[in-house]
C-alpha cells in the first residue's frame, strides 16, 4: 500500500466523521470504507474470505462516494457482513468493485453500532495541491 | 485534525424569557428560527444548532417560525431536536433529512402491574431472560421472516397489523399514536432494497442508543395527572426505545440522495444540501411521503412485535406481571395536523426530527381517558440516568406546533466516550453503585453510550417543563437495560 493512503475518524457530536486519503479517487474512496468498517469493529478483526462484486454510479463524484458507502452499508445490513478489502474501479461514473470480508461474529468482532446510512453532511471528495485526494463524509449510527 | 465546533454566541439571540431565544428573520430567512432552552443549555449548545435552525427557516412554505428543543445538537440539515411546519397550498416542502433517517423512532412505554419490591429479588432473572429473548446489536434477527406480500400488509396496518398476527391485544391500540396505524402508506414506494433489509429485521432492538428498559417511578411531579396515568411511586414500567429498522434506514438513505439531486429542478435553493426536500405536491414529495409514512408502520409493527416478546419474557419469571401499554409516541416524524394560526385553523405538515409531539388537554387524537390530563410524552434518558414522562399542555400548541424534547441529547463523541470509558467496567460500575443491571452484546457500544457522554437529562426536562412546551410529571430510574 502506497504511505499516503491512510483512513480516519473525525468527530461529530451524536455520529461519526470518517475520511479516506490516497493517491487515487479509488484510493480514497478505499480508505473511507475502512474507516466506516473501523466505526463498527476493529478492521484487524475482519477476515476476507468471502468476495463479490458490487457497483453503483453517478456522475457527480461526491454522489458517486455517498453512493459507494449506502452499498457497502446495504450488503453489511443484509448479508450479516464485515467489509476489510476493497479493489475498487471507477470509469466514467461508474464505480465497480469487488468487495471481500466475512460474517459478523459478535464474540469476536464486538459490534459497537450498526450504520443507518451515508449522510450529505461534511461531504467532500477534493485532491489538494500535493495531489491527494481525501473523501469523506459523516455516517448516521 | 478536526476541532470542536463553537457554540453559540449567546448575544446574537433576542432573549424573550428565561427559555425561549430567537433570532429575527434575516437574509434567506422566512420566519424567526427559536429555541427553547435555559441558558446553561444555550451556552452549551453547539453553533451548528444555530445555523441549522436558520437554514431550516428558509425553507419555502414553513410557517411561523423554525424551532429547536431544549436538547437539540447537530444534525443532518434540520437539528435533532428541530420542529418545523410547512403549508402544502403556500408551496411548502417536505423533507427527508427533516425525518431522519431512523423513521418514526420512538418510546413506548408499559405498566407492569408489578412494584420494585416485586422485581428486586428477581432482578438477575429478569435481565437474563430479556437479554436472552429480546434480539439486540447489529447483526440481531427476529424470529418472523416476512415475504413481499406480508411486508406490504405490515407497512400498511402497523401495529394493527402486529396485532393481527398474534402479537398483542386490541386494546393496546389505544394508547398508541394514529390507533397504531399511519394513514395514507403506500408500500409500491418502499424499494426492494429497504424491503429486503428488513426482511429478518422485525422485532429487534437494533443499537446504539436504543434500548428496552426496566424502570422504577422515583418521583412524583405532578400526583393528579400521575395517577391518571396509573403511576404511582415505585410502580415498575417498562420502556421501549427503537425504530424503523433497515427499512426506516434504507427509504430516508434512498430518498435524502433523491430529493438532494431534484432540488434544483424544483427550483428549491438549499442552503445546505443535507436540507434535501421537495414540494409536497410534486411527485417526489408524495412518494416520499407514501414510503415514510409506510417506515412509521414499520416502526409501530416492530414495537409491537417486542412489546409481546417482553410480555412473554415478564411471564416467565413473574407470572403476575400485567404489561398493558400508558403510551407509544415517536420522535422522528412528519405528520399532517391541524393547527390554528392567527385564528385560522390550517392543515400543516410537521416534521419533528429528535422532538416528540405533544398534545395538550382537549385534543381530538389522544386516548378518550386522557382527554382531560393530556398526551403522555416519553423522554427517554440514558443507561444509568433518568428518563421522565411529561404532559402536553394547550400551551404547547401555541409555542412549537405541540411538540417537546424527546431525550438528553449528546454532549461528547463516540470517539471521545470510547476513550473516556470502558464497556465492562461500565457495566459493573452501573450494578455496583446504582443496583441498574445492563446487558448488551456490545462492550465497545456500552462505552460509546457511557451515561456521562449525554446532556443532563434533567436539564432538558426542566427546561421543557419551564418553557411550557410540556409538563413535568413523573421520573422513571433505570433498574435493568437492555442495550442495542
Amino acid at each position: 500500500m502506497n504511505n499516503k493512503a491512510s483512513w480516519q475518524h473525525f468527530q461529530h457530536i451524536a455520529d461519526i466523521g470518517i475520511r479516506g486519503c490516497g493517491n487515487s479517487v479509488e484510493e480514497a474512496f478505499t480508505q473511507a470504507a475502512m474507516a466506516m468498517t473501523a466505526v463498527i469493529t476493529d478492521p484487524q478483526l475482519v477476515g476476507n474470505k468471502t468476495c463479490f462484486d458490487v457497483e453503483c454510479n453517478s456522475t457527480n463524484l461526491e454522489f458517486l462516494f455517498v453512493d459507494w458507502l449506502n452499498v457497502l452499508i446495504y450488503e453489511m445490513a443484509t448479508r450479516h457482513m464485515l467489509f476489510t478489502q476493497f479493489d475498487i474501479q471507477i470509469n466514467d461514473g461508474r464505480l465497480k468493485a469487488n468487495i471481500c470480508g466475512e460474517q459478523v461474529n459478535r464474540k469476536k468482532h464486538q459490534p459497537a453500532v450498526e450504520i443507518k446510512g451515508a449522510t450529505l453532511t461534511e461531504l467532500q471528495v477534493k485532491k489538494d495541491k500535493q495531489g491527494l485526494w481525501c473523501a469523506q463524509c459523516i455516517v448516521d449510527v | 485534525m478536526y476541532k470542536r465546533e463553537a457554540i453559540i454566541d449567546i448575544k446574537i439571540f433576542n432573549k424573550v424569557n428565561d427559555y425561549t431565544w430567537r433570532i429575527e428573520p434575516s437574509g434567506k430567512m422566512r420566519v424567526p428560527a427559536v429555541i427553547y432552552a435555559d441558558e446553561t443549555l444555550i451556552k452549551n449548545m453547539d453553533d451548528k444548532v444555530r445555523e441549522q435552525i436558520c437554514n431550516v427557516a428558509m425553507l419555502p412554505g414553513i410557517v411561523e417560525a423554525a424551532y429547536a428543543m431544549p436538547d437539540a445538537h447537530w444534525g443532518y440539515g434540520f437539528p435533532i431536536g428541530g420542529v418545523a411546519a410547512f403549508d402544502a397550498e403556500d408551496e411548502g416542502i417536505i423533507s427527508a433529512g427533516g425525518v431522519g433517517f431512523d423513521i418514526s423512532c420512538g418510546v413506548r412505554c408499559l405498566h407492569t402491574g408489578l412494584t420494585t419490591k416485586d422485581i428486586e429479588p428477581v432482578k438477575k432473572k429478569l435481565v437474563e431472560q430479556l437479554y436472552r429473548d429480546i434480539p439486540s446489536g447489529l447483526g440481531s434477527t427476529g424470529l418472523i421472516h416476512l415475504r413481499r406480500k406480508e411486508m406490504n400488509a405490515m407497512l400498511k396496518g402497523g401495529a394493527r397489523w402486529a396485532i393481527e398476527q398474534g402479537f398483542g391485544e386490541e386494546t393496546d391500540l389505544e394508547r398508541i399514536e394514529e390507533h397504531g396505524c399511519m394513514q395514507g402508506a403506500e408500500p409500491r414506494y418502499v424499494s426492494d432494497h429497504a424491503i429486503k433489509r428488513q426482511q429478518n429485521e422485525m422485532g429487534t432492538l437494533g443499537s446504539g442508543n436504543h434500548y428496552l428498559e426496566v424502570q422504577t417511578v422515583s418521583t412524583l411531579y405532578d400526583e393528579v395527572t400521575a395517577e391518571r396515568f396509573g403511576l404511582k411511586q415505585g410502580d415498575v414500567v417498562v420502556s421501549i426505545h427503537c425504530g424503523s429498522r433497515g427499512l426506516g434506514h434504507q427509504i430516508g438513505t434512498e430518498f435524502l440522495i433523491d430529493m438532494a439531486k431534484a432540488a434544483s429542478r424544483f427550483g428549491i435553493e438549499l442552503p445546505d444540501r443535507e436540507l434535501a426536500c421537495a414540494p409536497i405536491k410534486s411527485d417526489l414529495g408524495q412518494a416520499y411521503l407514501g414510503a415514510m409514512r409506510a417506515g412509521v408502520n414499520c416502526a409501530l409493527a416492530n414495537r409491537q412485535i417486542i412489546t409481546d416478546l417482553t410480555r412473554d419474557a415478564f411471564a416467565k419469571v413473574i407470572p403476575d406481571a400485567d404489561l398493558t401499554l400508558l403510551y407509544d409516541v415517536s420522535h422522528n416524524t412528519c405528520k399532517l395536523e391541524q393547527h390554528e394560526i392567527n385564528g385560522e385553523s390550517r392543515q400543516l405538515y410537521i416534521h419533528r426530527k429528535g422532538a416528540t409531539r405533544a398534545y395538550g388537554p382537549g385534543h381530538a387524537d389522544i386516548p378518550a381517558v386522557l382527554s382531560d390530563v393530556g398526551q403522555p410524552v416519553i423522554i427517554g434518558g440514558s443507561m444509568g440516568t433518568s428518563s421522565y414522562i411529561l404532559a402536553g399542555t394547550k400551551e404547547s400548541e401555541q409555542l412549537a406546533f405541540s411538540s417537546a424534547c424527546h431525550g438528553a441529547g449528546r454532549a461528547m463523541s463516540r470517539n471521545q466516550a470510547k476513550k473516556r470509558w470502558h464497556g465492562k467496567e461500565l457495566i459493573k460500575q452501573l450494578e455496583t453503585e446504582q443496583g441498574i443491571l445492563v446487558r448488551s452484546p456490545s462492550m465497545r457500544g456500552v462505552a460509546e453510550e457511557a451515561p456521562g457522554s449525554y446532556k443532563d437529562v434533567t436539564a432538558v426536562v426542566d427546561s421543557a417543563d419551564q418553557s411550557g412546551l410540556a409538563k413535568k410529571i413523573v421520573r422513571l430510574t433505570p433498574l435493568v437495560c437492555i442495550k442495542g
